[in-house]
């Protein structure tokens, strides 16, 4: 740290430092041992960057890091890790399972006898963002598409006119935006106006 | 200050700053932090318009391009953001924590006197004795890089002699939601 001061009062521009972000944590690499995917984190920087690898994970490194503690402590500081590893997995895995689950709800809502407009409920759980969705669909269907709250309290797309059928179909073909959007949660459901019998 | 943070519910509004308001921080920065202008300017070029982003409990984020740079708690010192201290570590005098302190900072503790007078811990020596309520960089013991950002709770030389309770209060460090957010 000495030098960099030192160039700093130089009067020349100090150049920045620049640190190696873990790929799968975000950490500096020297501090993935204290995340919670300790483990891939060690296949990615052993992928990425080899020599960098050694000087964190090799023999001697760690043996370096054991000596300025005890070995209790160190036990459990592993035990820990551990630990976290495994329910951060489990979480991830209940996140993505859940994700597969979710579903795109496209529904078609009578306003006046002959006019539609078509809500998309639901494509926020894939990655989409909304409001480029709807600018998205506004320009391909050259009609108004709106985010908005339901009743719920959800975001929803609302796009005027009935497109429903078009939309089902972008999404099977991963158009642009909806890449990555499973085709098999769509459903699509019709509401109707007028509220009698058995809707 | 930062352990729970999300743009959609804490950021109340975003403007762009009066170029005298500009200047004053320039102004402050300058002055409280190690840093010279030329390197300054190469975090901040003059000519580049700030955004104040406001956000709940008079937290003050002051980004350029969408790209945090430092922040503030109400009117109080000037904070880099970490990845700016990354960048640029010697801006903040610093304060070393031993190992064991590490996974509790990273859990958003605040840092306890034991932990920085123990062996791994390093606090600055008495004719550089910093006061109380000092923007510091928190580094571990055995790593490069900064681990966190805190305030001094104590003066560095009272933390020696009371060897208890808080030293440093943590104000972000890596992991925590404001490291999350890249941009705003």
């Amino acid at each position: 740290m000495a030098e960099t001061q030192e160039s700093a009062s130089a009067g020349q521009p100090v150049q920045p430092i620049q640190v190696l972000y873990c790929g799968v944590c975000t950490f500096p690499v020297e501090y993935c041992e204290f995340g919670s995917h300790l483990t891939r984190c060690k296949e990615w920087l052993h992928e990425t960057h080899p020599d960098l690898f050694d000087k964190y994970y090799s023999e001697e490194a760690l043996q370096a890091k054991l000596g300025t503690l005890s070995l209790e402590a160190q036990e459990k500081l592993e035990k820990d890790t551990a630990k976290k590893e495994a329910k951060a997995e489990a979480k991830a895995e209940a996140a993505q399972k859940k994700k597969m689950a979710s579903q795109i709800t496209i529904k078609r809502i009578e306003r006046n006898k002959r006019k539609f407009v078509t809500s998309v409920h639901g494509l926020e759980a894939f990655d989409v963002d909304l409001k480029k969705a709807a600018k998205f669909f506004a320009q391909k269907f050259a009609t108004g598409a709106s985010v908005t709250k339901n009743p719920l309290g959800n975001d929803e797309i609302v796009v005027q006119g009935d497109v429903s059928g078009d939309i089902v179909e972008m999404i099977e073909q991963g158009v642009g935006l909806l890449k990555g959007v499973p085709s098999d949660n769509v459903v699509e459901v019709e509401e109707k106006k007028k509220k009698g019998g058995g809707d | 200050m930062f352990k729970k943070f999300s743009p959609s519910s804490d950021v109340s509004g975003q403007t762009s700053l009066k170029s005298s308001v500009q200047r004053s921080i320039r102004s402050g920065i300058l002055s409280h932090w190690k840093i010279d202008l030329e390197t300054f300017e190469h975090i901040w070029p003059k000519k580049e318009p700030l955004t104040l982003v406001k956000c709940r409990d008079h937290i003050s984020i002051y980004t350029l391009h969408g790209e945090p740079l430092f922040f503030q708690h109400f009117d109080g010192p000037f904070f880099p953001t970490l990845r700016l201290l990354h960048k640029y570590p010697f801006v903040l005098p610093m304060v070393r924590i031993d190992r064991g302190a590490i996974r509790f900072l990273l859990a958003g503790a605040h840092m306890m006197c034991p932990g920085m007078t123990s062996k791994g811990g390093y606090l600055p020596p008495a004719e550089a004795a910093l006061p109380a309520g000092t923007p510091v960089a928190i580094h571990a013991e055995g790593k490069e890089h900064a681990v966190g950002i805190g305030i001094t709770k104590l003066g560095t030389e009272e933390m020696k002699n009371v060897n208890k309770g808080v030293g440093v209060e943590t104000v972000t460090y890596i992991g925590d939601d404001f490291w999350a957010l890249q941009t705003l």
